[in-house]
């Protein structure tokens, strides 16, 4: 088989099974998306709380608790992120392409129009490719990496607030706050965020259904074997 | 010019017994403990004192107003004192070319000396003529004095962030001090107005130290604007709880519940109001029931309702148009769209693979 190095087009059959995502990758990516949900519905809930609880607060602490784990889940989604940020460098090929689309490459740009032409049923079919086609690829890194970015720098700034300037944390992250601004700034570009990501998450779960349909690759399985396959010979 | 703080006070009638109160109470509202009370009194015994500049540009005199209202009468009197004696508008005895000449006569002797508190900020447009000093734009008369003064005090939200007057579409092109004065240390004491006690205490700081308190990385004094007004609200257990405030008038304000959902911005505002409070004490906007505005925060003006803690986006270049929203609406609304489009494109999607399959030219499916 025979497949471009920099877009992953495959020119040539006959198509053989490809390891795309290492264990890490696909482990990353379910829990990822685990603490994904977590913190949208604890952060959901600290945008918009929920009606009163009656009582003295003595005996409440329900609130502090929803935060408490938007806050873990928010750490282990940081951590998890700069980890993943280490095996773009450390793993395989596919493991750099959500972060680095080769905006050079006028390969990956005509690739890349295909693939929007074949979306919008301007063409018949598409290509068939490795890892990520360039629209998925430019699509992550502008939605997941860059949303994440943002989500995880403004969290961290909102969370460092606590202990105050000059504190280590906001010594860290305090920049934050004076580039956006003010506290407030950044508490709103938080959930701008959150809504960036939420849209990311909608466009990508319909995709990734669509394309393990009516594509000539596996998608679904391949998130949990690593492996993808391709189901049709090549025109 | 010998004087020290101590001769002064001795002068005014003070005895040494108030003396050492004001210096461990000084001491105290700076977080400096037994140690600095005396450290305190020893800077005032010793060291010739730095007088004061006091200038208004364009502002409201709440600044002032706020100052002459600090809780410890002697703190005040004895500032007052020191300050008044140089140069300040309003609250010199001497006026007109009289308090001009003090001024110029305290720059003259007391060169790289003297301390320059700014009240309000000057406005850029039209040459600076929209504030006019002695016959002079506000700006030039800024410049003149910070020339040779030691440090700059920037007193309340106007001279430390714009304010109101700067809030767009900010005609008179009204500038915070410390974007037209760039080579001075400048202290900012933002909040409209700020505390008095606050503002006491960076003079009292300044003056017996001779040299400011420590900064955060805008300019801030740490020791009051180090953390936000909801790290020390006494509100916070009903926050914790979940206990909100939902209408002015529910039951949850009469029982003293949080003001989170009635858009309080203690969250995201640097002051030291739910610790010092206002009025010798008495309460602070939160006590008595509504959220805090985020008075001291820069640009506080031009970030949409007072009521929701979050900012009002508005689409660049179309505001006038009325275009805004809030961080939710645009999320909701972004994604319903996405929503309808992602179902209108499955369904032309599931129609297209219907029809080619019933024309019979679909590529052959023979698993590899
Ligand atoms: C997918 C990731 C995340 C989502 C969807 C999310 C969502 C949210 C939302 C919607 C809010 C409420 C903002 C508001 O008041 O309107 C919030 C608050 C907050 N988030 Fe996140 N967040 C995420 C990640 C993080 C991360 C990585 C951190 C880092 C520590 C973090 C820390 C915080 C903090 C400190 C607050 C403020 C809570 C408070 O002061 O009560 N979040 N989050
Ligand atoms: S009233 Fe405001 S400052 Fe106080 S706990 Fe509630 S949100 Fe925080
Ligand atoms: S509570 Fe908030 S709005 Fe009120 S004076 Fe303090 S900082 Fe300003």
């Amino acid at each position: 088989m025979k497949v471009n190095r920099v877009s992953g087009r495959v020119l040539q059959g006959p198509y053989e099974p490809v390891y795309v995502y290492e264990a890490p990758v696909r482990f990353w990516h379910w829990a990822m998306m685990l603490c994904m949900i977590v913190l949208g519905v604890t952060g959901y809930l600290i945008a918009r709380p929920l009606p009163a609880i009656g009582g003295e607060a003595t005996f409440s602490y329900f609130f502090a608790n929803v935060r408490m784990i938007h806050f873990i889940a928010a750490m282990l989604f940081a951590v998890l992120f700069a980890v993943r940020l280490v095996w773009a460098i450390v793993g395989n090929r596919h493991a750099r392409s959500i972060f680095l689309p080769p905006l050079w490459s006028f390969e990956w740009w005509s690739g890349l129009f295909h693939q929007a032409a074949y979306y919008l049923f301007l063409r018949k079919a598409p290509h068939h490719w490795v890892g990520h086609n360039p629209l998925a690829q430019l699509a992550m890194f502008v939605m997941f990496v860059l949303g994440t970015f943002v989500i995880v720098f403004t969290g961290l700034s909102l969370f460092s607030e606590q202990f105050g300037w000059g504190s280590g944390w906001m010594n860290a992250f305090g920049w934050v706050n004076v580039l956006l601004g003010g506290s407030q700034m950044v508490r709103t570009v938080h959930q701008l965020a959150m809504w960036w990501l939420a849209l990311f998450a909608l466009v990508h779960v319909y995709m990734v259904f669509r394309e393990d349909i009516m594509s000539g690759e596996t998608v679904i399985s391949t998130m949990i074997n690593g492996v993808r396959m391709f189901k049709r010979e090549p025109r | 010019m010998s004087d020290t703080f101590y001769d002064l006070m001795r002068r005014q009638g003070i005895s040494r017994r108030s003396f050492l109160k004001f210096c461990s109470l000084t001491a105290a509202s700076l977080g400096l403990g037994e140690a600095g009370a005396q450290q305190i009194a020893k800077a005032m015994e010793t060291k010739p004192r730095t007088p004061v500049i006091w200038i208004e540009g364009l502002e409201c005199t709440c600044c002032s107003e706020s100052f002459i209202r600090s809780a410890h009468p002697l703190v005040k009197d004895v500032v007052l004192s020191m300050l008044s004696l140089d140069y300040h508008m309003t609250l010199s005895a001497a006026a007109g070319e009289q308090l001009r000449a003090n001024a110029h006569e305290t720059i003259a002797k007391h060169k790289g000396n003297y301390i320059l508190a700014v009240e309000g900020n000057p406005p850029l447009g039209e040459d600076g003529n929209y504030c006019i000093y002695y016959g002079k734009p506000f700006v030039d008369v800024l410049r003149e004095y910070a020339k040779d003064a030691m440090a700059i005090v920037s007193w309340g939200s106007c001279a430390s962030w714009g304010c109101v007057q700067a809030a767009k579409p900010n005609p008179t092109r009204a500038t915070p001090v410390h974007k037209v004065i760039t080579d001075k240390p400048i202290i900012k004491v933002p909040g409209c107005p700020p505390i008095a006690e606050v503002m006491t205490g960076v003079v009292t700081y300044i003056l017996t130290f001779g040299r400011l308190p420590e900064l955060d990385v805008q300019g801030r004094p740490k020791m009051f604007y180090g953390q936000r007004v909801h790290d020390k609200c006494y509100r916070r257990p009903h926050f914790d709880a979940g206990q909100f405030v939902e209408r002015f008038d529910d039951e949850g304000a009469r029982k003293g519940y949080c003001l989170y959902k009635v858009g309080c911005k203690g969250p995201t505002t640097y002051n030291a109001c739910s610790a010092t409070r206002w009025n010798e004490g008495l309460s602070f906007p939160i006590q008595s029931g509504h959220g805090c505005i985020g008075c001291s925060e820069d640009d506080f003006w031009d970030k949409g309702s007072f009521y929701d803690h979050l900012t009002t986006i508005r689409a660049p270049g179309l505001s006038n148009l009325g275009v805004e929203g809030t961080a939710e609406r645009i999320g909701l609304t972004a994604l319903g769209v996405a929503g309808a489009a992602l179902a209108a494109h499955a369904a032309v999607s599931a129609v297209r693979q219907a029809s080619s399959r019933g024309r019979n030219d679909r590529v052959s499916d023979v698993e590899k």
